[in-house]
């Protein structure tokens, strides 16, 4: 079974998606980071690093607080989606 | 939700669902609030559960539980990229009532349990998220959710690794990544015959197959297969702040596991129905937060109740012990009408009573030992290079089985490094 891209493998799981983005990034810190450990802790693949900058999509987030861990500037401000959106584990 | 409750509990997980049930039999007004649409929502684990904390609450609760198989084998492989080489171990014994082990999906599972709590009594309410505390002066006294607020007598937070409630109320601070680990995994679907056939397993025997070396690139951790009844759960678990030093993320790994020669064919023609992810609090006692305050306890991963040994990685049964555990400093605070912090102090006392705290107490020191790279890299190397120049025939004179261990292991460890090792290993575990 050739492994899929993290798209493709988020594609497959419920998601009962919040209108509002739960987690944000506060930019004036977050530039001052060069190392940007989120990018590899994030097991959803939700922060992209382009020219030097991270984008953060929230929908595909698996809520499990990595980010927030490794993230030594404290440059996320980290909260859940609100009660019953976000993932849905089907299997778990 | 006028009523006011004797406890709330935060979290219909392991920890919550056990706190939950035991009050309620004991017949306190409980109610346990749960974020997700229904409790396992939120959660995952490995998947392989061995159940001493579950028998107490229910005796035969494989004929109820939602369970998947059961572990009558046990097989653990150190790996290097083109190598393998097995412990492969299974008994008639772990084929019969009680069992010794169960491969279970937490989204049954966790319904299941917190329809037990149900029964007994206990209202579950999901799709609620305890937002904030209800503070009467330095007192906990309630809950906010869902734009109420809920008094009660004792808030039992079992709000899992990342607790908001522990954090608010001010009993536990920032983590360190590196007393977390990172699980991901996937829920790869084959027909039950396929299973069987490529695992070697009759009927509802399954296996517990546990995976180190090369395949976490020097990061301490492992990997697994689980088998359930119609599916596999193949996963990774890695030190957290290693991802970033190494710059690869957990699921890269695990796709380069799935890739290994000796796991590609037993996945083959296998489909996803799930990717999820989870932490796992590994640093043992040196993590633990303060457990309880006046109107307030922690318990399950949110206390970081989680037992790392290296050959073990159990959680669940420390969040059941440790939730009925704080059931029952409730139900004896309810007594006496004092929920404050010299009455929940009981709590630690029945935990070092458990083996919940006895067994971090002994792996104390483990949790250090596994962050040893020598354990994930050079050991698993040297082991499958001594294997292969022993197996391999080439018309080349023999050598003595030390001599050839002493040229293997000649360049990667000294035999300094390998004695240093074991003495820690004998100390740690």
């Amino acid at each position: 079974m050739k492994p899929k891209s993290i798209e493709n493998k988020l594609a497959v799981n419920k998601y009962d998606i919040d209108k509002e983005r739960h987690i944000r990034i506060k930019e004036d810190i977050c530039q001052t980071c060069k190392e940007h450990p989120c990018t590899y802790a994030c097991p959803a693949d939700c922060f992209k690093s382009r020219e030097g900058k991270i984008t953060f999509s929230y929908e595909g987030c698996l809520e499990c607080g990595s980010c927030r861990i490794v993230c030594d500037k404290d440059a996320i401000e980290w909260a859940l989606p609100r009660a019953g959106l976000g993932i849905c584990y089907q299997y778990g | 939700m006028n009523q006011k409750f004797d406890a709330i509990v935060v979290g219909a997980g392991p920890a919550g669902c056990a706190c939950g049930l035991t009050l309620a039999k004991a017949g306190l007004e409980t109610l346990i609030v749960e974020r997700g649409k229904f409790a396992g929502a939120k959660n995952m684990w490995g998947g392989a559960f061995y159940g001493p904390a579950l028998y107490e609450l229910f005796t035969d609760f494989w004929e109820e539980a939602p369970v998947e198989r059961y572990i009558t084998r046990h097989k653990y492989s150190l790996l290097t990229e083109k190598a393998s080489l097995s412990v492969d171990f299974t008994s008639k014994k772990f084929c019969h009532p009680p069992y010794n082990g169960f491969s279970v999906l937490r989204s049954q599972f966790d319904r299941w349990f917190a329809s037990k709590a149900e029964q007994a009594g206990a209202v579950v309410a999901a799709g609620l998220e305890a937002e904030d505390l209800l503070w009467e002066g330095n007192t906990v006294a309630g809950i906010k959710a869902g734009g109420d607020e809920l008094p009660t007598n004792v808030v039992v937070a079992c709000d899992g690794v990342n607790s908001i409630l522990a954090e608010k109320a001010g009993l536990r601070g920032k983590i360190s990544p590196r007393d977390i680990k990172q699980g991901v995994k996937e829920v790869i679907q084959l027909p039950r015959q396929v299973i069987e056939q490529r695992f070697n397993l009759h009927g509802e025997e399954g296996i517990a197959w546990e995976f180190l070396g090369s395949i976490s690139r020097g990061i301490p951790g492992g990997a697994f297969i689980y088998t359930n009844k119609e599916s596999l759960s193949v996963g990774i678990v890695v030190q957290l702040d290693k991802l970033a030093e190494k710059e690869v993320s957990a699921n890269e790994l695990l796709d380069d596991f799935k890739r290994h020669p000796e796991v590609e064919n037993l996945l083959a023609e296998g489909q996803l129905v799930e990717y999820s992810a989870h932490l796992v609090p590994v640093g043992g006692k040196s993590m633990m937060p303060t457990l309880y305050a006046d109107g307030m306890l922690v318990a399950g991963d949110a206390a970081g109740f989680t037992l790392a040994t290296g050959l073990v990685l159990e959680g669940a049964n420390f969040a059941m012990a440790s939730g009925k555990a704080a059931a029952e400093t409730v139900i004896r605070a309810k007594k006496t009408g004092d929920f404050s912090e010299q009455s929940l102090a009981h709590y630690p006392v029945l935990l070092e009573q458990s083996f919940v705290m006895k067994d971090l107490e002994t792996f104390k020191r483990a949790p250090r030992l596994l962050e040893n790279p020598r354990f994930y890299h050079q050991y698993p190397e040297l082991a499958c290079e001594l294997a292969e120049k022993i197996f391999t025939n080439n018309g080349i004179t023999r050598k003595k089985i030390w001599k050839v261990l002493r040229e293997s292991q000649k360049g990667k460890i000294s035999l300094w490094q390998m004695i240093r090792d074991l003495l820690r290993i004998k100390r740690a575990v």
